[in-house]
């Protein structure tokens, strides 16, 4: 592989946050003893992974497994407590609000919630105008009026629709602007946050179509953040599948759902409902998702997983790359005591 | 569709029309106002002019009791000044003080309850310590407080002058922690939003999202608060004249109007007091109404623009 | 023989200042005793009304306007609400989306149990407690004794939907209408409460009206499957049947829409353009016209009515259904 090829690169990030408190919920009385403790959501543990120039990786994960803060923390959002992110070759997780500017023109972020996505207050023209005026003052009026109506041609939403106001349009039309606002400053790489999860069916395969056009019309790089298994299975060129924090298994999307090998990915894909079929049983997995404030020892899973031993529960799996290219974070899978 | 469509179909012009209340509250009040405005032209004399008042007219009963004179409609006070002309005069110094104190309450108030808000952390913790702290004082020692400093600057002479920004400051100082912790509240609903994550992520600076982003969708509350705040302004303005503390009897505020029929409301002139109270319970009690009417309909709960 | 639950003609409108709106149009459908329907469609298609016009919990501005539902042979929809009070949360039960809209955050969960089944019959508080006990057992919660002492937030999701279905069963209902019960959680604990959900119809008898968006659900639990688009029922019949070999457009499109098997990886899927028509702007004749690729003349003018289309489907389409007539036609 080229390094050449890769585009972004995440190397050991961790993000934490710190959820004690004011300084008084602090003090914690323990042992006879008075000190202070703080509390964190460990919401992000050493994650690597890198996105090759023209993929789409899918980063899979349900509720609370931290995908959202990694695609965050990718575009700046939250700095990570450790780690490095490179784009592109050259670090960026460590740049000033003035160094990330050229950046910000490169990566873009679609955003799951139509709703909340758009200023209510402005209307689309105002929302697309922002980020050319801000990054191109160079451009005349026209030249801004001609690239707004090329972006939305291109969305799909009508050029003459421009005064309005957000809520004068459905969850689709606004998600389409909100993807107009992404495409605007023409990026080369977009994160995309749960883009469909809030959308009708019906919507939803429109709107992952108009991703999929851009990215082949664009030559865009995706990361691609959702809990919806067939939709990253129908888009990804990889998937990354992350539980409570780590990434227990990185694939090509193909091999990925044909030959699970992580128990959580197995369990994972025997719980997505197919229509048209009737259930084969899926894999029950034991107790609950533990919380990120309390991470479990070891592999994170070992509570849940039938494969566990001894070493799961006290050494942290890492991921091995197997020979059909796949890399699982297993200790069975490593030692070969999965049968199935 | 253009604007003035746009508002004719508006949940909001629908709710107001349908409110009784509030439409009787607004014309009154918008009766009010002109009066207000209008009262150097509108009113049958000057209060404020010396050579106007005839101290032999003093304490006439209205035109409807014995020894009232057409003259003066609703009597003369114990210094001889028409009630009615002083009224509106009075009514329009409160509303100057009331409608300024709010504006610089708001100004104060918005851009703590913004910084806070935004930048969140150690400076949110010492600039809402501070809105604490403000709240914890009387209005009235700040008032007592800030008189004192102004006639020692100043001097007792010019009082007369500088009464009306005086007032205007201490009201304004007195409760823009109300602004603050409003807009607070707010903008830290507002800053996790995404679309203020698309701002970040175009490139903007933070007080480029705050003014342009966050700013605008959090005015919906500041409005409301506003009306109540104006009615409390008036009302910590009479009670300030009233003590004393305010607007001289020379260019009498609704406040300092009560104050001065109040000696008189036992020897018989009920009139000074009655009049001046009653107007000023009507104006504070529209706006209430209002405010109310108001809070209903913009209450994001109920009614999603 | 009478059905359990039979609605005929049922219509709903909403009473708002510019007129009325006609939310739920016309729809009929019958449930029987441990039959489990899938009343399926997108946001505002009509479904959650649906659920609620059937216990009467229509909120304010929404009445029912025409038709009738009856319940056991009852007709319980000119019930006043003091009679319907003694079925609803009783001989129907309903479990909603957001668990934490049902539970009291301030109550334990063993206090609210035991408070429902008290509300619904005389019984002494122990056995109240034991019944809810059993209920909790039922569901496969974990320690059931400890939960009936803790408070809702101190639960996971999964287990708060749990409990809901807990609650729901206390008063043995024939009927549980459940609308989107697994929205909010993740796919490995929606697949728990959906096997749930079918373990408990199979073991009590019960029916089961499950509301959602998301096909695949439906076509995994259910055997029969009523498709609503904008306040209509525009296919009904048997899930299977109506899943593999969809009748009306709309179906056909939304199966199709649904990233899977259908499509290749990465090409672009079938989609149904435009949306939804919202409750005040429904086009006349069929209302998924504008939308439909077999779109006709008649389909602007006339509303098509839900017709027999063989194989136990019924299906509303002017262009589907001229098309069985000519094959039944040939074939007699």
């Amino acid at each position: 592989m080229k390094p050449d090829n890769i585009l972004l690169s995440v190397k050991n990030v961790v993000k934490h946050f710190d959820i004690t408190g004011g300084f008084l919920d602090q003090i914690k009385f323990k042992n006879g003893r008075i000190g202070l403790e703080k509390i964190s959501v460990k919401a992000v543990n050493d994650v690597s992974f890198f996105v090759k120039k023209g993929e789409v990786l899918g980063v899979v994960g349900e509720s609370g497994c931290g995908k959202s803060t990694i695609a965050r923390v990718i575009m700046g959002l939250y700095p990570p407590n450790s780690g490095e992110i490179y784009y592109d070759g050259k670090r960026i997780d460590n740049l000033t609000h003035e160094q990330m500017l050229p950046f910000r023109k490169k990566m873009q972020m679609i955003f799951q919630d139509p709703y909340a996505s758009l200023n209510p207050r402005k209307t689309v023209q105002q929302t697309l105008e922002e980020p050319l005026r801000f990054h191109h003052p160079e451009f005349s009026n026209k030249e801004i009026k001609d690239k707004i109506e090329e972006v939305m041609d291109q969305v799909g939403v009508d050029p003459a629709w421009i005064k309005r106001y957000p809520h004068e349009f459905s969850g689709g039309q606004r998600q389409r602007i909100s993807i107009a606002r992404g495409l605007i400053l023409d990026p080369e790489f977009i994160v995309a946050d749960e883009p469909v999860s809030a959308l009708d069916v019906s919507i939803q395969a429109q709107i992952l179509n108009l991703l999929m056009k851009a990215g082949r019309e664009r030559n865009l790089t995706y990361l691609f953040i959702t809990h919806d298994l067939s939709v990253v299975r129908h888009i990804s060129t990889r998937v990354a599948v992350m539980y409570l924090g780590t990434i227990c298994e990185l694939a090509k999307s193909l091999d990925l759902f044909a030959n699970p090998r992580h128990p959580y990915t197995k369990a994972l894909l025997s719980a997505i409902p197919v229509v048209g079929e009737k259930r084969a049983k899926h894999i029950k997995l034991k107790g609950e998702v533990p919380t990120p404030v309390e991470l479990p020892t070891g592999c994170v899973f070992h509570a849940r997983c039938v494969y566990a031993d001894e070493r799961c529960s006290t050494q942290v799996p890492l991921l091995r790359t197997l020979d059909n290219g796949s890399s699982v974070a297993c200790h069975a899978v490593e030692e070969n005591r999965i049968t199935a | 569709m253009t604007k003035l469509q746009k508002f004719k179909e508006s949940y909001f012009l629908y709710s107001f029309k349908r409110d009784k209340v509030a439409m009787a509250s607004f014309i009154i009040l918008v009766i009010l106002l002109i009066l207000a405005v209008t009262a150097p032209w509108i009113a049958p004399m000057d209060p404020y002019g010396a050579n106007n008042i005839d101290i032999m007219n003093s304490e006439i009963p209205p035109m409807w009791s014995d020894g009232g004179e057409s003259q003066f409609p609703l009597g003369t006070d114990n210094m001889g000044r028409d009630m009615f002309s002083t009224m509106l005069y009075g009514l329009r110094t409160s509303i100057i003080i009331g409608v300024c104190a709010v504006a610089l309450q708001a100004g104060i108030g918005i851009f703590v309850g913004l910084t806070a808000g935004f930048i969140g952390g150690k400076t949110d913790a010492f600039l809402m310590r501070l809105a604490d702290i403000q709240f914890s004082f009387p209005y009235l020692m700040l008032a007592i407080f800030i008189g004192a400093i102004f006639q020692v600057v100043f001097g007792v002479g010019s009082y007369e002058r500088l009464a009306v920004p005086l007032l205007i400051i201490i009201i304004g100082l007195a409760e823009w922690p109300v602004y603050a912790r409003t807009i607070r509240a707010s903008v830290i609903g507002e800053v996790n939003k995404e679309y203020v994550e698309a701002a970040r992520i175009i490139g903007l600076s933070r007080p480029t999202i705050m003014v342009r982003h966050v700013l605008p969708n959090s005015l919906t509350s500041v409005m409301v608060i506003s009306t109540i705040q104006i009615a409390n302004a008036v009302m910590s303005e009479a009670a300030l004249s009233f003590l004393g503390l305010g607007m001289p009897v020379t260019k009498p505020s609704l406040g300092s109007l009560i104050q001065s029929g109040f000696e008189f409301i036992f020897s018989g002139s009920w009139w000074i007091t009655v009049f001046p109270g009653v107007w000023l319970i009507l104006f504070v009690l529209v706006i209430n109404l209002l405010g109310d009417w108001l809070r209903d309909v913009l209450n994001p709960k109920l009614y999603k623009g | 023989m009478s059905h359990l639950l039979q609605i005929n003609d049922l219509e709903v409108k909403f009473a708002l200042r510019t007129g009325d709106i006609t939310a739920i149009d016309g729809i009929r459908f019958t449930l029987d005793r441990g039959e489990k329907l899938g009343l399926v469609g997108e946001s505002g298609a009509g479904k959650s009304v649906t659920g609620f016009s059937i216990i009467n919990l229509l909120s304010k501005p929404g009445y029912i306007s025409k038709g009738k539902i009856f319940f056991q042979g009852n007709e319980i929809s000119s019930y006043p609400n003091e009679k319907m009070r003694k079925i609803r949360g009783n001989a129907i039960s309903m479990i909603f989306q957001d668990p934490m809209m049902t539970l009291n955050p301030v109550f334990t969960v063993g206090f609210q149990m035991i408070e429902t089944i008290q509300a619904h019959r005389e019984i002494s508080k122990a056995n109240a407690r034991k019944i809810a006990l059993e209920k909790l057992k039922k569901v496969h919660i974990p320690s059931p004794e400890k939960r009936l002492e803790q408070y809702p937030h101190e639960l996971s999701g999964g287990m708060r939907q749990r409990i809901i279905i807990a609650i729901s069963l206390l008063t043995d209902p024939a009927i549980i209408i459940a609308d989107e019960p697994t929205t909010a959680l993740d796919v490995t604990i929606q697949a728990e409460i959906m096997d749930l959900l079918q373990e408990l119809c199979a073991s009590d008898n019960m029916a089961l009206i499950l509301i959602t968006h998301d096909l695949g659900v439906v076509s995994q639990v259910t055997e029969k499957i009523a498709v609503m688009y904008a306040g209509k029922i525009i296919e009904y019949g048997s899930t299977d049947q109506v899943v593999k070999h969809p009748v009306h457009p709309y179906t056909e499109g939304l199966i199709k829409s649904i990233p899977g098997t259908l499509i290749k990886h990465g090409e672009d899927l079938v989609q149904i353009p435009g949306m939804m028509p919202t409750l005040t702007n429904i086009p006349p004749g069929c209302a998924f016209n504008p939308r439909c690729y077999l779109k006709e003349s008649i389909c602007t003018q006339k509303t098509p009515e839900l017709r027999d289309m063989g194989q136990g489907v019924q299906a509303a389409c002017h262009v589907k259904q001229r098309g069985n007539r000519q094959n039944n036609n040939e074939a007699g």
